[in-house]
């Protein structure tokens, strides 16, 4: 379904040039696939490499048999690519229900917008009219995120750290959305992602460290070594001497 | 009344046909229809062109339609409406006016509108603005607005300009009695070469009077908006206002807030943002499908709505 092929991704860093994604292949065809990796090894930008908000160094992405490499993000999105952003954007004036209606791309009923909502463990009643804006809480907001995936239930979506702000009981409901997601879904969800329960249902994970695929495999291959100390990255001796 | 004027009539007050309630329509300077019920009263005045409306107290739930629609080209008008709203009323007043300017020479409109609330009234004002025509004339309209809230009344004003007023200077002034709450919701949008300037003053006189002024503008092309807002606190009140622009092109917005306690226990605050639509914002609405044009679309039309 998806495949990426040598991507590299530098940036200016004081007239150096810095290596943020080196040399990164590989392909998404099963339904359920976790990236992880420690923070800042280059798993979000990835994510926006995919989806078209950033554009490689050089490489080359392929959608469904098809080069997307030079495709905008609007052209990527109508191909059936979708993005949960890791810090979702709030927006003064539009309301949940006007966010559930762009995502779907049609104007929605109550109880389709009730139903899509219900899934992230919001109630309709409370939040359908409420606006996107400063007076959520981050967990409120990260959830209406991943209503908006559903809501356009395309075949590829992608899911940047979907835990991260939410509380512990409500983990566990996330948990239960991406495990009916992994039933239901007709394609594939690739999931950036630190949590052992979310990478305990995947059908792959890749690990990604410092720009590069440091491992790739089922989860059995994968997480006895990830969960071992060896795997963490080089730290300088003070660090090391704390974290020991 | 012409396909034009009906056009515009549709735009500023959402009517497709004679309004329910009291209504007193003008076109091009002259009165073209009036209706007044048992407690609403449509006068006008001798002095000057204008009318003095009376509502008796105690009216619940009527409504009351003032549009005013300018066809002609060249046409100036100064009109006064004073709104005498009676103690213990809750009433809806819908304003507006539209300009078609299909020639060469300035239409201008100038309505001063004051209002005088009695004690524990609750009125609802909704004023829109509006102007068309191709041709070159412009469309000038610089609205007045006194508000005199009596002990313990409310006023709620919503105000939209969002297209085709070339020039516009909007004022609006104020006086709060113990108790008395006013909000304006005021929403603004200037294009091509327009320029829209926005003043308030409103003195908080009453113990326990409290002002919520929210404006949010969109300032696209080449246009220029200033926003001005004193709000004077002389007594325990609570004052807030907010203005907020986002623009566009190379568009200018100043905001200018001023905020005066004269008052140990007066609580004030304002808040102003001004800059272009987030990046962020249009790219996520572009990673639903929306090309950057209609993502932009949605924000301003959110922003504004």
């Amino acid at each position: 379904m998806l495949e990426l092929k040598n991507i590299t991704y530098f940036v200016d860093d004081e007239n150096n040039q810095k290596g943020i994604l080196k040399d990164v292949s590989f392909t998404v065809d099963e339904r359920f696939v976790a990236i992880t990796g420690p923070n800042g090894g280059g798993k979000s930008t990835l994510a926006k490499v995919i989806a078209g908000i950033v554009k490689p160094t050089s490489g080359q992405i392929i959608f469904d048999g098809q080069d997307i490499t030079d495709l905008n993000i609007t052209e990527r999105a109508n191909l059936g690519i979708s993005y949960a952003f890791q810090q979702p954007v709030r927006f003064k004036g539009l309301t949940v229900k006007d966010l559930i209606q762009l995502a779907a791309g049609e104007q929605k009923n109550v109880t389709d917008i009730c139903s899509v909502l219900s899934e992230v463990g919001l109630c309709a009643k409370d939040y359908i009219n409420r606006e996107v804006n400063a007076s959520l809480s981050g967990g409120e907001l990260k959830r209406i995120e991943i209503a908006m995936i559903l809501a356009r239930g395309t075949k590829f979506s992608v899911f940047d750290e979907p835990e991260a702000g939410i509380d512990l009981w409500s983990f566990q409901n996330l948990i239960k959305v991406f495990e009916r997601m992994h039933e239901q879904t007709n394609g594939s969800l690739l999931i950036i992602s630190h949590q052992e329960r979310i990478l305990d249902i995947a059908d792959k994970i890749i690990v990604v460290s410092g720009g590069k695929v440091t491992a790739m495999g089922t989860k059995d291959e994968i997480l006895p070594e990830l969960l071992s100390a060896s795997s963490a990255p080089a730290a300088c001796p003070t660090l090391t001497d704390k974290i020991n | 009344m012409d396909q034009i004027q009906k056009t515009l009539l549709e735009e500023i007050a959402g009517l497709h046909e004679v309004p329910q309630g009291a209504y007193n329509i003008r076109v091009d300077g002259q009165l073209d229809s009036r209706a007044t019920t048992e407690n609403i009263d449509i006068v006008t005045k001798t002095d000057v062109s204008g009318i003095d409306i009376y509502v008796k107290p105690g009216t619940k739930h009527e409504s009351l339609h003032i549009p005013v629609l300018l066809s002609k080209s060249g046409l100036k008008e100064t009109v006064y409406n004073d709104f005498h709203i009676g103690d213990d009323c809750d009433v809806t007043i819908i304003a507006g006016c539209g300009i078609h300017n299909g020639g060469d020479q300035a239409s201008e409109h100038s309505g001063i509108h004051s209002f005088f609330v009695g004690k524990n009234a609750k009125v609802r004002y909704v004023e829109k603005h509006y102007g068309t025509g191709e041709g070159t004339g412009e469309r000038i309209m610089n609205p007045t607005t006194v508000v005199n809230l009596g002990e313990g009344s409310t006023l709620e004003m919503e105000m939209v300009q969002i297209r085709g007023v070339d020039s516009t200077i909007r004022t609006t002034t104020g006086e709060l009695k113990a108790n008395a709450s006013l909000t304006i919701k005021e929403s603004l949008m200037t294009h091509g070469k327009q320029t829209a300037e926005s003043n308030f003053r409103i003195e908080m006189n009453g113990e326990g009077s409290h002002i919520n002024l929210v404006s949010r503008s969109v300032a696209r092309d080449t246009s220029r908006q200033v926003f001005r807002s004193e709000i004077v606190g002389n007594t325990a009140c609570t004052g807030h206002s907010e203005c907020d622009a986002i623009i566009m092109d190379k568009a200018s917005v100043s905001a200018i807030p001023e905020l005066t306690a004269n008052c140990l226990d007066a609580e004030l605050i304002h808040e102003a943002a001004i800059g272009k639509i987030a990046g962020e914002q249009l790219m996520k609405l572009m990673t639903l499908g929306l090309t950057e044009a209609e993502a932009e679309e949605q924000i301003i039309n959110g922003f504004l709505k």
